[in-house]
């Protein structure tokens, strides 16, 4: 058992967490105003921006995917900018899964965001804009730290699922290791081949990961909740 | 002096209505806004916090907060504004509410010195009861010496021994800062006790305004006292009439004659009063 453990690749696990923590790292920056501004905005495009943002979630892997390929394939607009401005190829290597990975990952961070920043008691913000602090501060230094459930959530769960998407993935960036051959792929790819044993060592050390990834989550907002329980009115 | 003149649609539970106001407030003035739910008392201070979008003007001293094409945000009107579920920051503690909003160590510690916080300050905010949160609220609310303090039904939510208490502060920090204060309020002995002039609304326009005795005391002429109340029923009891009237929270017998009970309906709303003897007051209890 020990000499199969010690053979066994690990890069696939690796580049899972290495694009898991890009895409979260950038879907924090981008989703933080949008979740903000959804969370606060009487606008009649809300509910249009909220359909948008949560397509990812009722969308097959494959459409994305296929959409996104279609996007920033080289023969595209975009494909060609990139290509043309900044030397960069969009599919099929490691910078077009990140991309992908933002778009299927999206709703993930977005929706416990703007539900945490909807649940605080709006007199709290107009308390703070009262005292002369600008949105800015009330957002760093009011909101966010009143929604650390909202937030842990959002942070894990884009992780949580990033590592574990797979369809999109394959789509976009195949299966070439070292670049775009993340744990699913790998494991897909074991089961292809009936190498059997490698997928249950595969499979098992995601199933383990992600349970106690959950848990934390869970156990982090069951103490918050009681430690903050006269946020939400 | 605070001038306000200002305009707004309303769209509130008794249908569409104008919030139309045109008044003049003196500096230190302490200024009750009574009335009606849903007269526009909250909208009034949120439109004077810059909460809400109006059109008018709103002067204050020489400063313009509203005009034409001037519309200062909250941030930039040096008010303080108490929000009747206090509204504090649960991530802070007492002090860093009120360091918060000015890092003046000196002031959150006369503040909290006042309404008997000291002892408190490290607490965070759900760990207090109602009155002391209230308290919280009050202090963070003075921290930048606001020229403007609003508060919205700031007692409503507490018992009534600790309404007295807080009322006591309220009148010490308004004598110790002479902040120029608007307060909505239900409670005709807070009025009394706390301001010197209230504004009645009633669909969004003032329907009166003057001294709280002149405003708040229903006797006219050479009446010794006199309650408003509702008539309940009337009964005969042999060749007379009681009628059961209740005012405020108790029931009272009045007897009353054939013929007064012909311009009497019950569901009315009646006025008691007599001037006939002097009233003896007993103390009952603290």
């Amino acid at each position: 058992m020990l000499e199969i453990i010690s053979t066994l690749e690990f890069e696939p696990f690796l580049l899972s967490f290495k694009l898991a923590s890009i895409t979260t790292l950038i879907l924090f920056i981008l989703c933080l105003p949008l979740a903000w501004y959804l969370s606060q905005t009487k606008s009649k495009s809300k509910p249009f921006l909220e359909a948008i943002t949560a397509l990812p979630i009722v969308l097959p892997p494959s459409v994305l995917g296929f959409y996104i390929l279609f996007a920033l394939s080289q023969n595209s607009p975009i494909g060609i900018f990139f290509d043309e401005y900044f030397d960069v190829k969009l599919v099929f290597n490691f910078p077009g899964l990140v991309v992908a990975s933002c778009f299927y990952s999206l709703p993930f961070m977005i929706q416990p965001l703007q539900s945490g920043f909807e649940n605080i008691n709006k007199n709290m913000l107009e308390a703070s804009y009262v005292s002369g602090k600008s949105k800015f501060q009330t957002i760093f230094k009011v909101a966010l730290p009143n929604i650390k459930p909202a937030l842990m959530t959002a942070i894990i769960v884009t992780f949580a699922h990033t590592v574990g998407e797979f369809g999109v993935v394959l789509m976009v960036g195949g299966s070439i290791p070292n670049e775009t051959k993340v744990a699913s792929v790998a494991i897909y790819e074991m089961v292809e081949i009936m190498d059997y044993t490698s997928a249950h060592i595969y499979s098992a050390i995601m199933l383990i990961i992600s349970f106690l990834v959950l848990l934390s989550v869970y156990i982090f907002n069951h103490k918050q909740n009681n430690k903050f329980s006269g946020l939400q009115k | 002096m605070i001038k306000i003149n200002i305009n707004k649609k309303l769209h509130g539970s008794n249908g569409e209505m104008d919030l139309n106001i045109d008044i003049e407030i003196k500096d230190n003035d302490f200024v009750a806004l009574a009335g009606e739910s849903g007269s526009g008392k909250t909208t009034l201070l949120r439109i004077l916090a810059g909460l809400e979008e109006v059109k008018g003007t709103i002067k204050i001293g020489d400063k313009i907060w509203l005009n034409d094409k001037i519309n200062l945000p909250p941030q930039k009107r040096e008010i303080g504004f108490v929000f009747q579920d206090y509204a504090l920051f649960p991530n802070m503690s007492v002090e860093e509410n009120l360091l918060f909003v000015n890092k003046d160590k000196k002031m959150a510690n006369h503040l909290l010195n006042i309404t008997e916080l000291t002892k408190l300050k490290k607490r965070l905010p759900n760990t207090l009861s109602g009155g002391q949160k209230q308290r919280v609220s009050l202090c963070r609310a003075l921290m930048n010496k606001p020229k403007l303090l609003l508060m919205d039904e700031p007692l409503s939510a507490l018992d009534p021994s600790m309404r007295t208490k807080l009322q006591n502060e309220i009148l010490t920090l308004h004598k110790e800062f002479g902040t120029t204060t608007i307060m909505v309020s239900h409670d005709p002995s807070e009025i009394y006790r706390l301001s010197n002039r209230v504004l009645v609304l009633n669909q969004g326009k003032i329907i009166n305004d003057g001294k709280p005795k002149d405003v708040l005391l229903r006797t006219t002429g050479s009446q010794k006292f006199s309650f408003e109340g509702e008539l309940l029923d009337i009964k005969k009891v042999d060749v007379i009439y009681i009628a059961i009237i209740s005012i405020g929270q108790q029931l009272v017998e009045i007897v009353v004659t054939a013929e007064e009970t012909k311009n009497l309906t019950i569901g009315d709303i009646v006025n008691v009063s007599t001037k006939a003897f002097n009233p003896t007051i007993t103390y009952k209890k603290n």
